[in-house]
């Protein structure tokens, strides 16, 4: 089973986990003031990579809370797994074909 | 408290106990306060109300000064489950409320929402694996863990309470199933 390296709870199984689809991003400001266009794109456009991708993902049947994973969408190795609020690790494509 | 809030609901369990070399029992009733509240709010305070906070995530941690024992199983960075002797309820949820005077937290009595099973015996560890997935080996989970996780379909709070002995607690409508599912799990260690 694939497991998941939460950071307050360590390795657990994959189905402990939910994924709450891409992080890092930032509702806007101030929505009203924003073209149709814009607001559609922060709503329903994804970066959908090829390699690594930043996720929320939530250890619901754990310690209940949120974090962000980067994680390769080709191999499904999770590359690294960082606390809500903190910036995406740089992390060099050799490492990450795990 | 309002005297609807006192009424005792009780799932539809077999009154029979597992047979087989791993015992598995319904234990009576216990008191369980859900206490949310963040570190920072509790600015280095290790204990409340005699209740120690200062066990690592996934771990139980006991105290037993002044009348029955109380264990707080820290769930999550900001969660504990407290457990009292069911008779001490109301006083303890009143006494850690007076105890966090000041402090933002959340303190919600959950006895009956749950019951706890034993998990007993020589083989209880497999027993436990035939329906959760975490790693249960001395290693990875000695005595002393207790964590929410999964078994079968049913969400747990699973902990270990000495190398051959484990308790299970679920919500009181998977506990049938979750009964179910360890007494079948407990024919293999016969
Ligand atoms: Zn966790």
């Amino acid at each position: 089973m694939l497991l998941i390296d939460c950071p307050y709870c360590g390795k657990r199984p994959e189905v402990e986990f939910h994924c709450g689809g891409e992080a890092h991003i930032a509702r806007p400001e101030s929505p009203i003031e924003m073209a149709d266009a814009d607001w559609g794109s922060f709503l329903y456009y994804r970066t959908n990579p090829k390699g690594l991708h930043a996720e929320r993902w939530l250890h619901g049947h754990g310690c209940g809370r949120w974090f962000n994973a980067l994680r390769d969408t080709v191999s499904d190795a999770f590359v690294a797994t960082y606390e809500m609020g903190k910036p995406r690790p740089e992390v060099s494509p050799a490492t990450a074909k795990a | 408290m309002l005297e609807l809030n006192l009424a005792r609901r009780a799932p539809a369990l077999s009154p029979v106990a597992s047979e087989a070399g791993v015992k598995v029992a319904t234990l009576d009733a216990v008191g369980r306060l859900a206490l949310r509240v963040k570190a920072a709010a509790l600015a280095g305070r290790a204990s409340v109300d005699g209740f120690d906070l200062s066990g690592a995530i996934n771990s139980r941690s006991a105290s037993g000064e002044s009348g029955g024992e109380r264990a707080a199983l820290r769930l999550g960075p900001d969660e504990w489950m407290l457990l009292v002797p069911a008779d001490e309820t109301d006083e303890r949820l009143e006494a850690v409320t007076a105890a966090l005077t000041g402090v933002a937290h959340s303190l919600v009595d959950v006895s009956h929402r749950d019951v706890t099973f034993s998990v007993e015996g020589r083989g209880a560890d497999a027993v436990i694996n035939a329906g959760c997935p975490i790693d249960v080996s001395p290693s990875a989970f000695p005595v002393g863990s207790a964590t929410r996780t999964i078994f079968g379909k049913a969400e747990i709070v699973l902990a270990r309470r000495a190398a051959d002995r484990f308790t299970v607690t679920c919500w009181r409508s998977f506990a049938p199933y979750v009964q179910g599912f360890l007494i079948e799990a407990a024919k293999d260690t016969l």
